[in-house]
C-alpha cells in the first residue's frame, strides 16, 4: 500500500497525474510536463518532496560519523549544507544526498526515497565505535520546494527571515508561513530557489500559502516528470538512472564530493583514490542528439562499430527545443565534440559530447 | 474519462481505425496518448510499407516515454500524416482527426469487424 504525502489531497485537487513512486503515490504532472518545466525555468513552481528521506544526526561525534561514511567532507561551517556521495567500500554508490550542518553536533541528511530502507541499513550498520545518535524522521518531515527565478520573491512574502543572507547551499531555521521550518537554499533545477522542511501538520498550510504568494507570479504546481527533465537540462545524475552501486563518483564525474585533499579516512578512499590516480574507464558525459531520435535510459552508444557506452538518462530538453542525454563512454571516447551514434530501434542517431550543464542560463545562486 | 468515439474501431494495443471508404485511417487512442503525455516526435512508415496485423509500424516519443504503434490489420501503407513531422502535437490535441497516424490499403476487409468495438475498448482500459 502506497503512502501518500500530507499533500494527497491537494494534487488530486489540481488534477495531478499520480503514480507509485518509492512507495508513496506521487504527482507525476499536473498537466504538460513542458508547460511545468518552463514555468520553473521562467517564472517559479512549486513541488511536494515529502518522499525525500530525513535522518537527523546528532551527538559529539556527528562529524566524525558522517565523515566516515560519506565522501564528501563534513567540516562546513553551521548553516551550510554540502552535497555527497556515500559510497560501499568497492567504491560503488550507496546513494547521492544533501546533508545540512544544523549545529556543531546536528546534521540533517536527506536522501533519495527509493534508497531511503537501504540507506537506513548502511547507516545504522556503521553505527559503531560513534557517540552519535540517527533519528529516522522521514514519516514526519513534509518537504515543499519554491523554485525559479522568481522563487524569492514568493518566499519573501512568507517570512520575516532576511533571505539574502541565505547564500546557495545554506540554510536556517524559522518560521515560514507562520510554522516552524528549516529553509534552505536548495535546490535541483539548476534554478534559485529555496526547499523548506516543515512537520507533516503543517504541510497544507505552507502549500497553499506558497500557491497563494505566488499567484501574481504564475506560480504552477510541478511533478516529478518535469523535476527528472530540469535536472537532466543542467547534468545533475539521478541515482538509479545515472549512478549506483555499479558506478563510482569518479566515474559519474564527482570526484569534487570526494575528500581526497584532505587527510580524512572514509569509506572506499583508497579505491576511489585509486582510481583516481589510474583514471577511470568510463566517463559520464554529456550529449546533444543532432539527429533525430530519443535515445534513453540504456540505449547502447557507437563509435563506428564499437559499442563505447550506453546512455543512462535522456529525454527532450524543453527549454533547449531538443534531445539531450546523460551516459557513460569509454576512456578515450569521453572528448568535448567528439561525435558518437545511439542505436534505437534498429537506427543509428548522431550524437556529439558537449559540456554540462546542458542549459547555462538558470537563475541558480 | 477518455473519448471513445463510436463510430471508429479499435485495438488492445491503443490503435483506433476509422474506415474511409476502401482505406483505413489508424491512429492513437485518446487514453494512450494521454497516459503517454505530450508527444514529441512521431517516427512514421514509409509510403508502400507493408503492415501485417501486429508488427510494429512505428514509433513515439514523448517527454518521459516512448512507445510503438502497431499495425491494426494486414495491407499496404498508402499514407502517412507528414504534419506530425514538424507538430507531433497534433496526436495529444486532437487524436481522432488531424493526430492521425497512418492509413492503409486492405485487401481482406472483414479483418476489420474483428477489431474492439468503443464498448470493449471501453472495458479494455477500464472505462
Amino acid at each position: 500500500m502506497d503512502k501518500r504525502t500530507p499533500l494527497y489531497e491537494k494534487h488530486i485537487a489540481l488534477g495531478a497525474t499520480v503514480q507509485s513512486f518509492a512507495g508513496y503515490l506521487m504527482p507525476i504532472k499536473y498537466g504538460s510536463i513542458q508547460k511545468e518545466h518552463m514555468a520553473v525555468r521562467e517564472s517559479v513552481g512549486a513541488f511536494d518532496l515529502t518522499h525525500m528521506g530525513e535522518f537527523r544526526v546528532t551527538g559529539p561525534d556527528s562529524t566524525a560519523f558522517l565523515d566516515k561514511l560519506l565522501t564528501n567532507d563534513a567540516g562546513v561551517d553551521n548553516g551550510k549544507a554540502y552535497y555527497s556521495t556515500m559510497c560501499y567500500p568497492d567504491g560503488g554508490i550507496v546513494d547521492d544526498l544533501i546533508v545540512y550542518r544544523i549545529g556543531d553536533q546536528e546534521y540533517l541528511m536527506v536522501v533519495n526515497a527509493a534508497n531511503l530502507d537501504k540507506d537506513w541499513a548502511w547507516v545504522q550498520s556503521h553505527l559503531q565505535g560513534f557517540d552519535v545518535k540517527v533519528i529516522n524522521e522521514s514519516d514526519e518531515t513534509a518537504l515543499v520546494a519554491i523554485q525559479g527565478p522568481r522563487a524569492q520573491e514568493v518566499c519573501l512574502k512568507l517570512t520575516d527571515i532576511d533571505l539574502n543572507a541565505i547564500g546557495y547551499y545554506e540554510h536556517t531555521t524559522g518560521k515560514f508561513a507562520n510554522v516552524d521550518a528549516l529553509i534552505a537554499r536548495t535546490g535541483y533545477t539548476g534554478e534559485d530557489g529555496f526547499e523548506i522542511y516543515m512537520k507533516y501538520p503543517d504541510a497544507e498550510a505552507v502549500w497553499d500559502s506558497v500557491m497563494e504568494a505566488g499567484e501574481e507570479f504564475g506560480i504552477v504546481p510541478v511533478g516529478l516528470g518535469a523535476r527528472d527533465t530540469l535536472r537532466l537540462e543542467v547534468g545533475y545524475p539521478l541515482y538509479g538512472n545515472d549512478i549506483d552501486h555499479s558506478t563510482t563518483p569518479i566515474e559519474a564525474k564527482l570526484g569534487w564530493v570526494v575528500k581526497l585533499k584532505t587527510e580524512k579516512p572514509f569509506i572506499a578512499r583508497e579505491v576511489l583514490e585509486q582510481q583516481k590516480a589510474e583514471k577511470p574507464g568510463r566517463y559520464l558525459v554529456g550529449m546533444k542528439v543532432t539527429g533525430k531520435g530519443f535515445p534513453r535510459h540504456g540505449t547502447p552508444l557507437f563509435s563506428g562499430d564499437r559499442k563505447v557506452g550506453i546512455v543512462t538518462s535522456g529525454s527532450i530538453a524543453p527549454a533547449l527545443g531538443q534531445a539531450v542525454c546523460l551516459g557513460y563512454v569509454e576512456r578515450g571516447f569521453q572528448k568535448r565534440g567528439n561525435e558518437l551514434e545511439a542505436e534505437v530501434r534498429g537506427k543509428r542517431i548522431p550524437l556529439k559530447i558537449v559540456k554540462i550543464p546542458f542549459y547555462t542560463e538558470g537563475s541558480r545562486k | 474519462m477518455s473519448n471513445i468515439p463510436e463510430n471508429v474501431r479499435y485495438t488492445e494495443t491503443h490503435e483506433w481505425v476509422r474506415k474511409d471508404g476502401d482505406k483505413y485511417v489508424i491512429g492513437l487512442t485518446d487514453y494512450a496518448q494521454h497516459e503517454m503525455g505530450e508527444i514529441v516526435m512521431a517516427e512514421l512508415p514509409e509510403v508502400g510499407a507493408e503492415a501485417t496485423k501486429g508488427d510494429a509500424m512505428g514509433g513515439l516519443e514523448a517527454v518521459k516515454t516512448a512507445e510503438d504503434f502497431y499495425a491494426p490489420m494486414d495491407g499496404e501503407v498508402v499514407a502517412v500524416n507528414e504534419e506530425l513531422e514538424a507538430n507531433p502535437a497534433l496526436i495529444n490535441e486532437d487524436p481522432f482527426a488531424g493526430g492521425w497516424l497512418f492509413v492503409i490499403k486492405v485487401s481482406d476487409d472483414s479483418q476489420f469487424d474483428g477489431l474492439l468495438t468503443a464498448e470493449e475498448y471501453k472495458t479494455h482500459i477500464g472505462e
